[in-house]
């Protein structure tokens, strides 16, 4: 599967997102820098990962909306493709108004970095058809503006539709109805505050977050 | 007859912190009175900060070197082998001074200042690490810094991207006045690939890159050299302000700047900022260097050659490239949206001469700058010998699970998730083992192998105020032992030397007396000094802190899958000692929280044996024998008992033999050095025991794991759930007590 990572400036998970890419698909991903407009040809899966895009300053994640290569990552997710954006790259998605929705700072006010105890709500998704559905799992989350929010005709609508994928077991952050991540009503587009690349390995992190890239490898 | 230039006066020359003696060299030296850029630059490079004035004549007493040190103290950051061509980069800095200032951005810079001088040698960092020690909790500043400064540390680390994966943090009176913050990076680097300070020749580009000059900053290297009084807070402006969104950017050009081959030498700005980058690399080069001044990147209007010389603004790197080269420079900082400016050439002249609006505004000798800068011997008195107290003499308290959860929830001891959880210690996905895991040491893999490294920081303060030379040999021997205890083979260490004002003799007593300890551990242990700093002046209104020479180890664990931590003891598994637990009660934890004393000596270190029962547990680690290891330190048996049992989940029935010489209270709370405690499994420990006797290293079973509370020969039961609830609870409920007053 051919795989693409957007590095904005201030991009600080793009190399643990190329190295959990290359382990299950055995492909190395395409790092594509900001400045870009397009693609490269044949990119079938995309991500944008966490860290700080243009320090955070402003708003997390509305000055990368803006950025060049955005019209690209918009009309790659307009066309099907699968596009997952995590913790700064969750921000990124909705800022540029590909999944509803923000998010605010956390409701205790401080960065939270621990090992999230997650309940997948949706396993019948592209990035989740590997897991069990309700399965428990241990992701890292670490973040300082990770609390969800939309309205309450947005959240019952995205609950009815099955658009939230992951739940917190232990809400650390304030999220409206615990939610960790959520797709578009499509399906193909997947934002979440925890990070599925840092659980790839048993000596570190654990091995919670493969069967997402697992999923997708399927699927693709 | 004292001679000055225009517009200078004998205040001026004092407000710059140099004293007659030091005037009259400049006049010598320069055979003429210095202008005001000139005494400036004189001031920052002879501040305590830069030239090491009062410490120098003794640091030279550590080893620095050994088969695997590639480079040792000189240089931005120490370089050890860790094979495979690999190398890993440390150094450990303080930033105390602005840190009780203004929390928030003396600790952030703190973090920058040690990321560049990891990466600026070519390294990736891939690891964070913080030594905090505040003073009492009720004292009314204490929230208010645990809060500043844990959210500086977290907001710089946290954007840059290098997991914060360990530390210390403790709490003392003796620091109401003046905190330390300590932060140590870590990098790793291809061993054929590190970039040093030396190395520039004449005729090459000065090249600036990162952040534009502004006028923070200026004198923060001389605000760090002296005492603080009540005025201090006015000192405000000299603190920098951090930019770790910059950092970033910067990190990842200057590494890709460094993958082309096109530097000669390189240097981060850091105290004093352009001036000591540039005297540095001029001194080390034997290269004279000359800068035009207005070519500098300014970030506001008029700034003077004084202002820039003496910047301390962040995020900046000096670069003398190889000739011709400067245009792969400025592709790639233009890419990452960074200043970039050719400023200056390197000359032969060995001077440094700066130009500004057409004018030559200062014209030195470099020399007297760098080596030739004042070095002082300074009279000191060795503190008296304090008695050793026995735990004999000490009362013996009636309920030890009563005493132990007092241990445990007190300042020192209870658990610091409260800070850590607001640091980022998983990205870089190679951490290991972290503050929040059962482990002695931090573990980050060597990126792509099955190596990792383990880290710690230690210091006992109370050892080394009772007894700076034991106390010394403490701090080392205890980081050796925390990095054993994770299975690691210990390499070198970086320092960081916190005192309070050596111009006075029992100041100078306590910095010789813990170098002097630190140097014989370093020596015995075969654990060599590859970096570090000194910060001293950290005394307000004439009180100083306790001694604190911070010690920052790294290790390497050769395989991963040996790594050892003490969170897997399990119901049945066998609790032994390694080691002989002989009483020593002074200065212990037990006698300040207890007992509401702080007397006696600290505990003696014998080097040879530490070695050997270290080398004996390292081996019955790699021989898979334990499901639980941690090192005897604070509150002794007992407390890394409890530490074990909550981690694990499981109980230990401790056993404390009647005719044990050492009274129970000795048992559990002595501190005696060279100790572990182990857990494992029944068949594994007969092998252990059967090892210990072969090689005489004493052994003992103390107890078994089991049950849901830890308790002594039957009874004194301290239950896990409430001994967890006390350990967990004492910070947040301090720190909360910050936020309903800030309501």
């Amino acid at each position: 599967m051919k795989s693409a990572v957007i590095v904005f400036p201030g991009s600080n998970c793009d190399r643990d997102a190329h190295d959990a890419i290359a382990r299950v698909t055995g492909e190395a991903p395409a790092m594509v820098w900001h400045q870009e407009t397009e693609l490269p040809e044949g990119t079938e899966f995309l991500m944008v990962p966490g860290g700080f895009s243009y320090g955070d300053y402003l708003r997390c994640g509305a000055m990368a909306s803006r950025s060049n290569i955005m019209p690209a990552i918009i009309a790659h997710a307009e066309s099907g493709a699968p596009v997952l954006g995590v913790c700064n790259g969750f921000q990124i998605l909705t800022e540029s108004g590909l999944l509803p929705g923000s998010l605010m700072r956390n409701a205790g006010l401080s960065f939270v970095c621990e090992k999230a105890p997650l309940s997948v709500a949706n396993g019948n998704t592209r990035f989740t058809s590997r897991y069990d559905s309700e399965a428990e799992l241990i992701i890292p989350i670490a973040h300082h503006d990770g609390n969800y929010f939309a309205d309450d005709e947005t959240l019952n609508r995205v609950e009815g539709d099955g658009q939230v994928v992951f739940r917190y077991g232990n809400n650390p952050n304030g999220s409206a109805r615990d939610i960790a991540g959520i797709v578009n009503a499509k399906g193909n587009v997947l934002g979440m505050m925890p990070h599925p690349e840092r659980a790839v390995d048993a000596k570190h992190g654990g091995t919670d977050g493969l069967a997402l890239f697992e999923s997708l490898l399927g699927s693709a | 007859m004292t001679q000055y230039a225009d517009g200078i006066t004998a205040e001026i020359v004092a407000e710059h912190g140099i004293n007659d003696e030091e005037y009259a060299i400049i006049l010598d030296r320069l055979g003429r009175a210095p202008n005001m850029v000139e005494l400036g630059i004189f001031s920052v490079m002879w501040s305590e900060h830069c030239s090491y004035k009062s410490s120098r004549a003794h640091l030279g007493k550590f080893p620095t070197s050994g088969e695997k040190v590639i480079q040792g103290p000189g240089e931005n950051a120490g370089v050890i082998d860790i094979g495979d061509g690999q190398a890993a980069i440390f150094k450990m800095e303080s930033h105390n001074h602005p840190s009780y200032i203004e929390p928030y951005q003396g600790a952030a810079t703190g973090v920058g200042g040690i990321l560049r001088d990891v990466f600026t040698m070519g390294a990736r960092p891939v690891a964070l690490m913080n030594a905090l020690r505040f003073g009492a909790p009720d004292h009314e500043k204490t929230t208010h810094l645990v809060g500043g400064v844990v959210a500086g540390i977290g907001g710089y680390g946290n954007c840059v991207g290098v997991p914060t994966v360990g530390g210390e943090t403790n709490f003392h009176e003796g620091y109401n006045g003046n905190i330390l913050v300590n932060a140590m990076a870590v990098g790793l680097a291809d061993a054929d690939k590190i970039f040093y300070a030396r190395g520039a020749e004449p005729g090459q580009p000065i090249v600036y890159v990162g952040s534009k000059t502004g006028r923070d900053g200026i004198h923060g290297a001389t605000m760090a050299s002296a005492e603080f009084d009540d005025e201090s807070e006015e000192k405000r402006p000299t603190v920098q302000v951090g930019d770790p969104f910059t950092e970033k950017k910067l990190i990842e050009a200057c590494l890709e700047l460094m993958a082309t081959d096109a530097i000669a030498a390189i240097q981060d700005m850091g105290a004093a900022g352009l001036t000591s980058s540039s005297v540095e690399m001029a001194d080390k080069g034997g290269i004279g260097i000359k800068l035009d001044m207005d070519s500098v990147p300014q970030r506001e209007d008029n700034m003077t050659t004084y202002e820039m010389m003496l910047s301390e603004s962040q995020e900046r790197m000096l670069v003398i490239m190889k000739p011709g080269r400067e245009d792969v420079a400025k592709a790639i900082f233009e890419k990452w949206e960074l200043d970039v400016a050719v400023i200056g050439e390197t000359t032969d002249t060995g001077r440094m001469v700066l130009e500004h609006k057409g004018e030559i505004v200062c014209d030195i000798p470099i020399a007297p700058l760098a080596d030739d800068a004042p070095k002082y011997e300074r009279p000191y008195y060795a503190p008296e010998v304090r008695a050793q107290i026995d735990a004999k003499d000490v009362a013996q308290p009636s309920h030890m699970g009563e005493v132990l959860l007092k241990l445990m929830a007190s300042p020192n001891m209870a658990s610091k998730a409260w800070i850590w959880r607001q640091y980022d210690r998983h990205v870089m996905a190679d951490t290991a083992a972290s503050s929040e895991d059962p482990s002695d040491a931090a573990i980050v893999r060597v990126h792509g192998t099955n190596k990792a490294l383990a880290i710690t920081t230690d210091c006992t303060p109370r050892y080394c105020f009772a007894d700076p030379f034991e106390g010394g040999k403490q701090a080392v021997a205890e980081a050796w032992r925390n990095l054993t205890a994770t299975g690691a083979d210990p390499i070198a260490i970086t320092d960081c030397l916190n005192f309070g004002n050596p111009e006075r003799e029992e100041i100078m007593g306590q910095f010789v007396g813990c170098v002097e300890g630190m140097a014989m551990a370093c020596k015995a242990l075969d654990f060599p000094v590859v970096s570090g700093n000194v910060s001293l002046y950290n005394e307000t209104n004439g009180v100083a802190i306790p001694p604190t020479p911070a010690v920052g180890g790294v290790g390497l664990i050769p395989d991963m899958d040996q790594r050892q931590g003490f969170g897997c003891m399990s119901e049945g598994d066998i609790v032994l000692v390694v080691g002989e637990t002989k009483g020593a009660m002074g200065a212990s934890l037990y006698l300040r929280e207890i007992e509401g004393r702080e007397d006696g000596g600290a505990p003696a270190v014998d080097l040879g044996i530490e070695k050997m029962h270290g080398d004996f547990v390292r081996d019955q680690i790699r021989a898979g024998r334990l499901t639980a290891c941690h090192d005897l330190s604070d509150g002794g048996l007992a407390c890394a008992a409890a530490d074990m049992a909550l981690a694990s989940q499981c109980g230990i029935k401790l056993a404390h033999e009647p005719e044990n010489p050492v009274p129970m209270h000795g048992f559990l709370f002595a501190e005696d050095q060279a100790r572990y405690l182990v857990a494992a499994k029944r068949e594994d420990a007969l092998a252990i025991l059967q090892d210990a006797k072969a090689e005489d290293v004493p052994v003992h079973v103390v107890g078994l794991a089991g049950g849901t509370a830890v308790s002594v020969n039957g009874a004194h039961h301290l239950e896990l759930d409430r001994l967890r609830e006390a350990w967990e609870g004492w910070l947040p409920g301090l720190m909360s007590s910050e936020a309903m007053a800030a309501e």
